[in-house]
């Protein structure tokens, strides 16, 4: 798969000596979806700022499909289409001039075809005559989405896109980010939500403090990272895990009433027989037994904390 | 050159004149209005000629000239600023358009704004006081020259703002008196002779003094010397223009 995007040894120190990023080298593949988490102020928008050409680098090189995004910004940039986090709108325009507007900005010739299938995929076109002060906030937020798409761009950044919106508009959005992919685009999104990284995103990125401290497929991330658990609620509560269950590093929950059993999935045997056995020998008679896996927010959690 | 950028900010803008018909236009031709009806025909009455040229022609192309300055930098700093108020900005940042073809967008619609409203004036003029112009062309070059360099400078102040009291500091409390002080409403050889020198240092002088020379061939400095002086703070503009972006002053980060 090609490379879409390339920042190399990228640096942002900003006006009074703030490090926004420190030396991010990430490499985005042409069609995929790439969700890069992080806490607040981590540097998330900076970066997709630098690359979008509205805050300078302080050192580093972007390329976006090849081009170079301050040498060559004319076609870096109409390569890419941008949802900003906040909700910046003009309020007096109409939503189809606005868009059209948009369209425009990126050198593309009219072309009210294209803008009323981009509204109404986001279901908008029935508001194509209305005011922006109108719309709803989830009406402003796929307004945005649409100005971002009215150039066709072959890459999208989404800024916390569904930040504020709720769980129908979320789901929405997420199948429209979808079909954007199947048509080739390639999508970098920045979210809080882990569950909008893990639904969607090929390959996640995490950054903290500035530095990109890991890219990974996603899939790959959860193996690796996810523990399983096996929690059993026991019959009869008990005060201490017994010396001959400690192989097993038990945690005591439930004031006393479960067990919880760390293992490995990637081990050939990972003990949960031999404990239920065990804990068979030593009399404790238990009710259910039931499993977890760490999702990927406490992947996110762990690592961050770290 | 990106001419659909071009034509989007520029049309862009010139609607949001049309959608703020009353504010952009209709006030101040109401404004200058009253100047003719007040100092032309009230007061215009009790003074006599000036240069051979009744007093309500006399002031027609000061007043012109006034609402061509304020104009153009109130339209062309509230076209800036408002989108970085509002953050619409990074729309425009983050489009495939040069600096240039940014500033020719957001100053030429502004400019734009001025000269209709110049124009507008210039025929409510004719309708209360005689008006005849001896220099077609250089009038127009003086009125096109004035409205982008006022503009340029508007668009200036637009980015330098970060409020909008500072949005109105300049147009208020520096060019409306120096364009009052620089003989828009009498000609600076009234004045004592101290008066007459400290004047010269007012640059608005050399444009209203340029521009009724184009109408009526009377002048308080050499018509040379104001196209040199327009064209001297035309360049001025640009120049700092171009630093504005070559520094991302205000816009980049």
């Amino acid at each position: 798969m090609t490379t879409m995007l390339s920042v190399s040894n990228l640096s942002k120190v900003y006006e009074g000596g703030f490090t926004a990023l420190k030396d991010i080298n990430l490499d985005i593949r042409r069609g995929e979806i790439f969700a890069l988490l992080g806490p607040n102020g981590a540097g998330k928008t900076t970066l997709i700022s630098i690359i979008c050409g509205l805050v300078n680098a302080s050192a580093g090189k972007v390329t976006v499909g090849g081009h170079d995004i301050v040498d060559d910004y004319r076609a870096a940039r109409s390569l890419i289409g941008l949802v900003p986090q906040e909700l910046t709108t003009d309020a007096f325009e109409t939503v189809f001039s606005a868009v059209s507007f948009s369209r425009g900005l990126f050198g593309k010739a009219p072309d009210p075809v294209y803008i009323e299938k981009v509204l109404r995929s986001l279901s908008l076109w029935d508001k194509r005559n209305n005011k922006i002060m109108t719309l709803s906030g989830g009406m402003k937020r796929r307004l945005l989405i649409a100005k971002a798409l009215s150039h066709e761009p072959r890459m999208l950044f989404l800024d916390e896109p569904t930040a504020g919106v709720d769980v129908e508009l979320r789901r929405d959005m997420w199948n429209l980010v979808r079909g954007l992919r199947e048509d080739g685009v390639t999508i970098l999104l920045t979210t809080h939500y882990i569950e909008e990284a893990e639904e969607m995103a090929d390959r996640i990125g995490v950054i903290r403090k500035g530095e990109i401290i890991l890219v990974e497929n996603k899939a790959t991330l959860m193996h690796q990272l996810g523990k399983k658990q096996l929690t059993v609620h026991l019959q009869s509560p008990l005060d201490a895990v017994p010396d001959s269950l400690a192989a097993y590093a038990l945690e005591r929950g439930e004031d006393g009433h479960a067990l919880t059993y760390t293992y490995d999935t990637e081990r050939e045997h990972p003990g949960i027989t031999d404990l239920l056995a065990d804990l068979n020998t030593a009399g404790i008679g238990f009710k259910d037994v039931n499993t977890t896996q760490s999702s990927l927010e406490d992947i996110f959690v762990s690592l961050v904390k770290k | 050159m990106n001419l659909y950028a071009i034509k989007s900010i520029y049309r862009f803008e010139m609607a949001r004149a049309w959608r703020t018909l009353t504010q952009s236009i209709i006030s101040p031709v109401l404004s200058t209005s009253l100047y003719f009806v007040v100092f032309g025909a009230a007061i215009g009455s009790r003074i006599p000629e000036v240069d051979g040229v009744s007093y309500g022609s006399f002031i027609v192309p000061g007043l012109i000239m006034l609402s061509l300055l304020t104009q153009s930098i109130s339209n062309a700093s509230f076209g800036i600023y408002f989108p970085r108020f509002t953050g619409t900005i990074y729309e425009v940042l983050s489009a495939p358009v040069s600096y240039l073809e940014i500033v020719i967008a957001y100053v030429g619609a502004a400019a734009s704004k001025s000269l209709i409203l110049g124009v507008i004036i210039l025929a409510t003029a004719g309708l209360f006081v005689d008006l005849r112009i001896e220099h077609p062309f250089w009038m127009m070059l003086f009125f096109v020259l004035t409205a982008i360099t006022f503009s340029l400078l508007g668009f200036i102040i637009g980015i330098w703002a970060d409020g909008f009291e500072k949005l109105q500091l300049v147009p208020m409390l520096i060019v409306t008196p120096l364009t009052f002080l620089g003989g828009s409403f009498y000609s600076i050889k009234m004045l004592p002779p101290f008066w007459q020198t400290v004047t010269l240092f007012n640059p608005v002088v050399y444009l209203v003094s340029g521009f009724r020379w184009s109408f009526y061939g009377i002048a308080d400095v050499s018509p040379a010397l104001s196209l040199g002086m327009t064209v001297f703070f035309l360049v001025a503009c640009i120049a700092l223009v171009a630093w504005i972006f070559k520094t991302g002053y205000r816009l980049k980060p």
